[in-house]
């Protein structure tokens, strides 16, 4: 399958004017685009005879905060009758709505649900973009590297109200983050760097 | 006879209720007794996975992929095992892919021997449930004996498995393996041909190829819609290649083809589970490498780079390079994939997790249209729902 990994890039390359620029990791093939182009592009692939990407398996996000366009949003495509996958990327602001791909996949629906619910990315053109995993008026969006581990707030039953209710997270003891990342392989250790002068 | 207008009424289905698999709320809007809208709401078994792995280390992230989908815990550690594997860029040897392939088909069998009887059960079934759940048991047995744990068995580590099987599993495993057809036979008398079980399941919620494709359904549910596509021939990994098995397709894609196509798919596993115990060779099931894979407590009783090694490990764990992989399985429900971006530090930068019952669920309002109320915990069923893996 991926025997051709590096004829393919360059096939999509050449084939479809909306790609910026293309690259392969680990024998993966990830192409990028402009966020006005992401609906004619997936278009294009999917109905085009030599790629056919039918299946849109998922789509994410990552969220990179110090970048000045934050978040970097990954559809996966997968062409059962080529036997082809690919990943596509465009990069993108806090601010920025990115069209929906509803129409074109019916999986995507829900895939763009989930990524407005968990990084806060809206899409335009999708009619039901409710949050879906996050609890019913849950506020702030969870994956962002911003959003702390143990979340803002938490449940408990209200004896007096006789119901459950939020309350603020109250921790007996701070997060702790053990920062184990020491130089054990390569790197020099604390002190060392002194040495070497 | 006058007509008489209903007014439509919208039903609220779940949370908690027995034929939900799980904790699914679903508001139904129907007209009558006929489904007009279904909308599912899920999310209430989200755990925060994702974001809990991006804080632990790899191999303390291996444990989160037994509790997503809880009744094929060894096909999920697969796919991260694979993803990490082929970042770290290791071949693992080859006794451990065989082990690999020989759990990941009995994780295959326990998973459609809760799927297929409890879809039964949803239909009114009850018998198939109880038998069932005697032979889970026999099975989660060998988890046991292997990993020494009966669900979250955290046997498949990136490197390999975590140790070698011990002394007469595989003849166990053998006898066990020989005596299971009968129960499949038992089963099927019990169901395949059963009126009532047919009239519940045929030509209830068909999906065609094309709607299946393009609703991202993979595993079972695709095949049943008559696509022949199994990650462990098209995209073989492991030691599939090597391996004689079919890959057992559906005609209509209605219920009662996802049912056959999880019966069929059991003998097939079977078939790959003698193969494997006939061909399995001897060596190691860990790459050798400590930088990587803990040391042998032995060593560590006398030699300080063991200690030291062991000691780094399971404090720091190892580094992975820069870099990122979208890597899935055939898990028994569909493709379960893991895409890892790695920033070259300790804990995965992101850690995304595919699963296949998500893409399934999305489409209950598509199958259920147009059906009764009683036909949409038979949809539901034959989708093979756990919401450990949709809610994440």
């Amino acid at each position: 399958m991926n025997k051709n990994i590096n004829n393919l890039g360059t096939f999509i390359l050449n084939s479809c004017k909306y790609v910026t620029n293309h690259e392969i990791i680990n024998n993966e093939l990830i192409i990028t685009t402009k966020i006005s182009n992401i609906y004619n592009l997936l278009d294009e692939l999917k109905k085009m005879n030599d790629l056919n990407f039918e299946m849109l398996l998922d789509i994410t996000a990552v969220d990179y905060p110090q970048r000045s366009k934050r978040f970097e949003l990954v559809y996966n495509l997968l062409s059962l009758k080529n036997h082809l996958r690919l990943r596509v990327k465009i990069f993108l602001n806090d601010n920025e709505i990115v069209p929906s791909i509803s129409k074109l996949y019916k999986s995507a629906c829900w895939y763009e649900r989930e990524v407005w619910d968990m990084y806060g990315v809206s899409f335009s053109g999708n009619n039901d973009l409710r949050r879906i995993l996050t609890d019913y008026g849950f506020e702030g969006y969870p994956l962002r590297k911003d959003f702390p581990l143990t979340g803002f707030v938490e449940l408990r039953y209200d004896e007096a109200k006789k119901k459950v209710v939020y309350s603020k997270v109250k921790l007996t003891q701070d997060y702790r983050n053990f920062d184990f990342l020491s130089p054990w392989e390569g790197g020099t250790l604390p002190g060392d760097e002194k040495a070497d002068n | 006879m006058k007509e008489v207008k209903i007014k439509p009424l919208t039903i609220n289905f779940g949370p908690q209720h027995p034929a939900a698999h799980g904790v699914l709320r679903m508001v139904l809007e129907m007209d009558g007794e006929i489904i007009e809208r279904v909308d599912p709401h899920i999310g209430l078994l989200h755990r925060g996975t994702e974001k809990l792995i991006e804080n632990k280390t790899y191999l303390q992230a291996v444990p989160y992929f037994d509790r997503l989908d809880y009744v094929s815990p060894m096909c999920q550690e697969h796919a991260f095992a694979l993803a990490v594997e082929k970042l770290l860029k290791i071949e693992i040897p080859i006794r451990a892919s065989y082990i690999r392939v020989l759990f990941s088909e009995i994780t295959r069998i326990l998973n459609h021997l809760l799927a297929l009887p409890a879809m039964a059960m949803d239909v009114g079934a009850m018998t198939p449930f109880l038998w069932s759940f005697e032979q889970r048991e026999l099975l989660m047995e060998f988890y046991e004996k292997v990993s020494g744990a009966r669900l979250h068995a955290a046997y498949f580590r990136p490197g390999g498995v975590y140790r070698d099987m011990p002394h007469g599993l595989l003849q166990d495993i053998k006898k066990w393996a020989i005596k299971f057809p009968k129960f499949i036979k038992d089963l099927e008398n019990l169901l395949t041909d059963n009126r009532i079980f047919k009239q519940r399941t045929v030509d209830i919620g068909i999906v065609s190829a094309e709607d299946a494709i393009d609703f991202g359904f993979t595993g079972p549910m695709l095949r049943a819609s008559g696509v022949k596509w199994d990650l462990r021939k098209e995209e073989s990994y492991e030691v599939y290649d090597k391996l004689d098995f079919e890959i057992p397709i559906g005609k209509n894609g209605d219920c009662y083809d996802r049912y056959f196509v999880r019966v069929e798919e059991m003998k097939e596993s079977l078939k790959i589970i003698h193969q494997c115990i006939d061909s399995i060779p001897k060596g190691h099931v860990m790459v050798k490498n400590n930088k990587i894979t803990p040391p042998k407590r032995k060593l560590m009783k006398t030699s300080m780079e063991s200690l030291i090694h062991h000691f780094k490990l399971f404090t720091e764990g190892y580094k992975v390079p820069k870099g990122e992989t979208y890597t899935s399985v055939e898990a028994p429900k569909g493709e379960f994939g893991v895409y890892i971006v790695s920033d070259g530090s300790n804990k995965p930068y992101k850690c995304k997790i595919r699963a296949p019952g998500f893409a399934h669920l999305q489409a209950m309002n598509f199958c259920s249209k147009g059906h009764m109320l009683a036909d949409v915990v038979a949809i539901l069923g034959s989708m093979d729902i756990v919401f450990g893996e949709i809610d994440r």
